[in-house]
């Protein structure tokens, strides 16, 4: 890292959250003044978005190589009033927070106060769907069987393909000329709206080359004021660069970085889509430019090197704009989620690994920065040698690069219906979210609380924290004959929960394609320009929306205790567990260690625990696969929680497992924690046991002491575990290295480290199972780097 | 036809009888093991799957398996920790499985095998110690096409070698202490066989990995180190080491399964892992640091 990136580095580090009030503002004061009041709701979406682009303040920070902020400086997040407005208490809130805050002047605040708030009050997307949904969804909803998405940010979840890296602005316009002359206005009946939708993506491709023109003309101006030469230089080239794209086709690597830059921008101020766009297959994109360049000697390694942390720097200055309401106070992790993919197969199927892919791993090694994160994708004709390579970073155990199948994804596309080519140039994004990158919609509505369905299930249909009647009566628990009859009234409960989820979303994608239509977006994703319909009405090629299943390694382990200590061991009745866990397991400590230590568990390659997996993920699948959407697409499951883990755990009382009320619930399809003690092949076996394919993604997190990296042999065994776990079929893996602070935490609370394996000398061992001084020796060892 | 060769011919075919049912793993062997470990990846090359065998004729007093000495299933009070309370159960060092049951076990992680060029281990105690059950094993693990390898410490029949060879892919050799009577002082038993039995293998051409265990004060000695090269200089194949650092692992393992620890007043000295590697390294050995 050069001496420009570091300190651009301690810039973005070092910049404080702030909320902007400036996009308020300025949608503020357009739809109270600028609006005509004739216009449809496509073109005065695009106008609002001229309108901001065009008076919002230019920030191009010292030194900095890829220019564009979407406030008017570093980490300065704009608010979306129009779906959803930050009451003066929220930003409060957001103010003093412990994590991840965000600063809100007095100035700000004035502006929300006297300006924002009254205006948007009762017009939000927010409270559209709020008012549209049913009483029995607010109820699920506000019981913690689901999460919604869609109720504080837009539906967004797309990443680029190819096309942006080939196309400027100018080419869209003529594309959405080209479709318009196509329009059948005799015989379509949607040919008005198509026409309306066309003029608004017009509007918009031009506002984002205007914008870029803005920059131009600021860098010329610093360009003359700087007396540094070699900076003078610099910006006069950044602000040609800045004439050429995004209105033209990028032809050089600089531009290629510099025109997403500003189309990243563009969508990101459209509106506030969940996860955060992204340029996805960036190794395949950047390769020709790259290649060309590099040939010719008009571009070194290093300039490249250089160029692309700029470009890093760039996403880490921009933070997801934070929520409000409870979630303001419960979700203090996010950072938008960009996933940067490498490696994988190109359109011919073939090894996609080119020399920019080894140079972007370079650039994540040195960069270590949250946004954008990375991933691999590892195809089998992946050479090993990238794997190796990316095991080096994930060594240092900042979390990534996280890993990914590439022929799991291919495989899952195509289920769905995906062209072959499609699939190949497709990925996963967000947290491991698969989708045709370039051409399809897929948008994650909400997580869903399978142990909530579980806990009302044991109820009868009652929420148990109050009493309410939220479920339909299944049967009283403790009259159930066997496993199977309590299983049956779990699928019945899972299916009237699921219905109330997929209707209220079916409601609010109507909201989004009525009101909230985003024609940048759909300059971007195809087919919506030839379609002439809009991203969120269902344009884009292939439409999916996917709901997320969480905690199934505690279903799983849930199930299982019933199973093996009432049903089959008949250890316990009914009455007796019911009893312990509406205690909470106070006086029941004798049965909760059984619970824990003596219990079959998910994790361990044990059929007798991994057969209520399985059962749950058909369910879960059987349940809502292939349900068709109001944009014309389908329902499809993934399995992932990014932190509802912890809220959905939050609003559930003791379980079987021997989880106290209101304690986190295990993750993605992960084991509970600790309850894995069988290594991580016995980890893998378990999770390929569910059907990868038939899903959107899975996310499996595994612990690692960094002492199984500690030599060139340790690094292969660990990527032949990874190429194992995809062979089976394996969507993704993650490896959390664990530091000293982890190994304390684990002598403070063993029984949620009972999977932690260290090593110790020439042989490894469960970290719980070692003396507390040889535990104390371990730590130190792990905190000098030394294992 | 007279009565001896009938007899005779009835006792082969009784024999060969049995031996055609044993490879239709029809009948298989019962033995005692204590441990499994899976993602094994200090046991040989790849990921593999070890074994532990119960039973051992040495007792080192560095043996970091204690448990595994005795050849008989033992008790022990087992402590888990819950929320800060303790929980005892009664739980034995050991327990009896068949080679069937084992085979379970072992092809669960086969692909794993396959992927990472691994397979099992058999490891203890000395193995040996059960030699029909380690030979019905090895040889069902070896007609499922998984690499063997068998972590020894020489101290066993050439008859139970000699059976073993065709089943065992790599030998994890123990190389201790090359003076008779400080080895005997030390594991229990003289060297003789041990060495004997290296040269054996090695002269039959067997893939060996010798493993040297660096103890403070015992092993780790200028002359035994000296001693070592010598003779492993005289094998005429095999030419990798292990060196295995000893670690005082006395406070833990010995307590948990509460047994006696003779480490607890050894000095520790002597040169640290690295030189020891340079000087196998100089007199032409591979080595690697923690097997």
């Amino acid at each position: 890292m050069n001496t420009r990136i570091q300190k651009l580095r301690e810039q973005s580090l070092n910049a404080v959250n702030t909320i902007s009030a400036e996009r308020g503002l300025l949608i503020t004061k357009f739809y109270q003044n600028e609006l005509s009041g004739k216009e449809s709701i496509p073109v005065e979406r695009a106008k609002a978005f001229e309108y901001i682009l065009n008076h919002k303040q230019i920030c191009i920070n010292d030194g900095e190589l890829i220019v564009g902020e979407r406030g008017p400086a570093p980490k300065a997040t704009p608010t979306y009033p129009e779906i959803c407005l930050h009451s003066l208490k929220d930003l409060e809130i957001l103010n003093t927070r412990d994590k991840v805050s965000f600063k809100v002047d007095q100035k700000t605040r004035k502006s929300f106060e006297d300006l924002i708030i009254p205006f948007w009050k009762g017009r939000t997307q927010r409270e559209r769907v709020f008012k549209a949904v049913k009483t029995e969804w607010i109820d699920a909803y506000e019981a913690g069987i689901f999460t919604e998405f869609q109720e504080q940010r837009a539906p967004g979840h797309t990443v680029a393909g190819k096309k942006i890296f080939r196309k400027g602005m100018l080419d869209l316009i003529k594309n959405a000329e080209e479709a318009e002359q196509k329009i059948d206005f005799l015989n379509d009946p949607d040919a008005t709206e198509k026409s309306e939708e066309l003029y608004a993506m017009k509007i918009v491709a031009q506002a984002l080359i205007n914008f870029a023109e803005r920059h131009s003309i600021e860098l010329e101006k610093l360009a003359e004021k700087n007396t540094d030469k070699k900076r003078k230089e610099e910006l006069k080239r950044m602000a040609e660069i800045c004439r050429r794209v995004p209105a033209h086709a990028p032809q050089t690597f600089h531009e290629a970085l510099q025109h997403y830059w500003f189309i990243h921008l563009g969508v990101i101020t459209e509106l506030n889509p969940w996860d955060s766009f992204n340029p996805g297959r960036l190794d395949q994109h950047l390769f020709p430019f790259y290649a060309s360049e590099t040939e010719h000697k008009m571009l070194t390694r290093e300039d490249a090197k250089e160029l692309l942390e700029s470009f890093w720097i760039k996403f880490n200055n921009h933070p997801s704009p934070p929520k409000v309401g409870v979630t303001a106070q419960e979700s203090n992790t996010y950072t938008d989620f960009s996933l940067i993919n490498l490696g994988g197969v190109n359109e011919q199927g073939e090894d996609a690994t080119n020399e920019v892919t080894y140079l972007l791993l370079d650039v994540i090694e040195e960069m270590r920065i949250l946004q954008p994160s990375s991933m691999v994708q590892v195809s089998k004709k992946n050479p090993d040698k990238l794997l190796k390579r990316a095991a080096l970073i994930t060594k240092t155990g900042f979390g990534q690069p996280s890993w990914f199948n590439t022929e799991a994804i291919i495989q899952e596309l195509l289920r769905q219906g995906k062209d072959i080519e499609d699939a190949r140039n497709g990925g996963a994004s967000g947290c491991v979210e698969t989708g045709a990158f370039g051409k399809e919609s897929y948008i994650l509505t909400g997580y869903f609380n399978l142990n909530k369905v579980f806990e009302v299930t044991l109820n009868n249909g009652k929420d148990p924290r109050t009493g309410k009647m939220i479920g339909i009566e299944t049967g009283d628990p403790e009259e159930f004959e066997n496993f199977q009859s309590l299983f049956e009234a779990f699928k019945k409960q899972l299916g009237h929960f699921v219905r109330i989820k997929l209707e209220g979303n079916n409601i609010i994608e109507s909201l989004y394609e009525q009101e909230m239509p985003v024609p940048f977006l759909s300059l971007i994703i195809d087919d919506c320009i030839q379609n002439g319909k809009d991203y969120n009405a269902g344009g884009a090629k292939y439409n999916t929306s996917y709901v997320q299943g969480v905690g199934i390694g505690s279903l799983t382990d849930n199930l299982t205790a019933l199973k093996y200590h009432v049903f089959d061991k008949k250890n316990i009745t009914m009455t007796q567990m019911l009893d312990a866990l509406e205690n909470n397991f106070e006086s029941h400590e004798e049965l909760r260690h059984d619970l824990i230590y003596e219990t079959p568990k998910y994790g361990n390659n044990d059929d007798y625990a991994d057969e209520q997996a399985k059962e749950i993920f058909n369910a879960f699948f059987e349940a809502i696969d292939n349900k068709p959407t109001v944009r014309g697409g389908k329902f499809r499951i993934n399995l992932l929680p990014t932190t509802s883990h912890v809220y959905f755990g939050s609003v559930i009382n003791a379980m079987p497992d021997g989880r106290k009320a209101g304690e986190p619930l295990s993750e993605g399809i992960s084991p509970v924690q600790g309850a894995d003690r069988k290594g991580p092949t016995g980890v893998v076996l378990s999770a390929s046991k569910l059907d990868h394919l038939k899903t959107g993604g899975t996310l499996l997190n595994q612990k690692f002491s960094p002492s199984f990296f500690n030599n060139p042999e340790g690094i292969t065994k660990f990527i032949k575990l990874i190429r194992t776990y995809f062979r089976m079929d394996g969507h993704h893996i993650q490896f959390n290295v664990v530091n000293a602070d982890t190994l304390r935490k684990a002598q403070k609370e063993p029984e949620k480290y009972n999977d932690l394996i260290v090593r110790v000398a020439g042989y490894s061992d469960y970290f719980n199972d070692l003396g507390e001084e040889l535990q104390n020796e371990i730590i130190k060892r792990t905190e000098h780097g030394s294992l | 036809m007279n009565a001896g060769f009938a007899e005779s011919f009835h006792f082969l075919f009784t024999l060969s009888t049995i031996f055609y049912l044993f490879h239709l793993n029809i009948l298989c062997m019962e033995g005692i093991i204590f441990d499994i470990k899976h993602y094994a990846i200090h046991d040989g090359p790849g990921i593999r799957q070890t074994i532990f065998l119960k039973g051992c004729p040495l007792s080192c007093w560095w043996c970091h398996n204690p448990e595994s000495q005795k050849k008989e299933i033992e008790s022990y009070t087992k402590v888990n920790k819950l929320d800060g309370k303790k929980f005892y159960k009664e739980e034995t060092i050991g327990y009896r499985t068949t080679t069937s049951e084992l085979m379970k076990i072992i092809e669960k992680d086969t692909l794993f095998y396959e992927e990472s060029e691994g397979g099992v281990t058999f490891s203890g105690g000395e193995p040996l110690m059960q030699t029909d059950f380690l030979f019905d094993l090895a040889r069902k693990t070896k007609m499922n096409y998984i690499h063997n390898a068998l972590d020894t410490c020489g101290y066993v029949s050439q008859d139970d070698i000699l059976r073993l060879i065709p089943y065992i892919d790599l030998w994890l050799y123990d190389l201790k202490i090359i003076d008779p009577e400080l080895h005997e002082r030390y594991t229990g038993v003289s060297n003789e066989i041990i060495l004997k039995n290296l040269e054996f293998l090695d002269e039959t051409g067997q893939d060996i990995i010798l493993r040297f265990p660096v103890v403070p004060g015992i092993t780790n000695t200028k002359s035994n180190i000296e001693q070592i090269i010598l003779f492993a200089k005289t094998l005429r194949n095999t030419k990798r080491i292990d060196i295995l650092p000893y670690h005082n692992i006395s406070k833990s393992k010995y307590d948990r399964f509460q047994k006696k620890n003779r480490m607890e007043n050894v000095k520790t000295e002597g040169l640290n892992a690295e030189s020891i590697q340079n000087e196998f390294e100089s007199n032409g050995f591979k080595v690697k640091i923690g097997g």
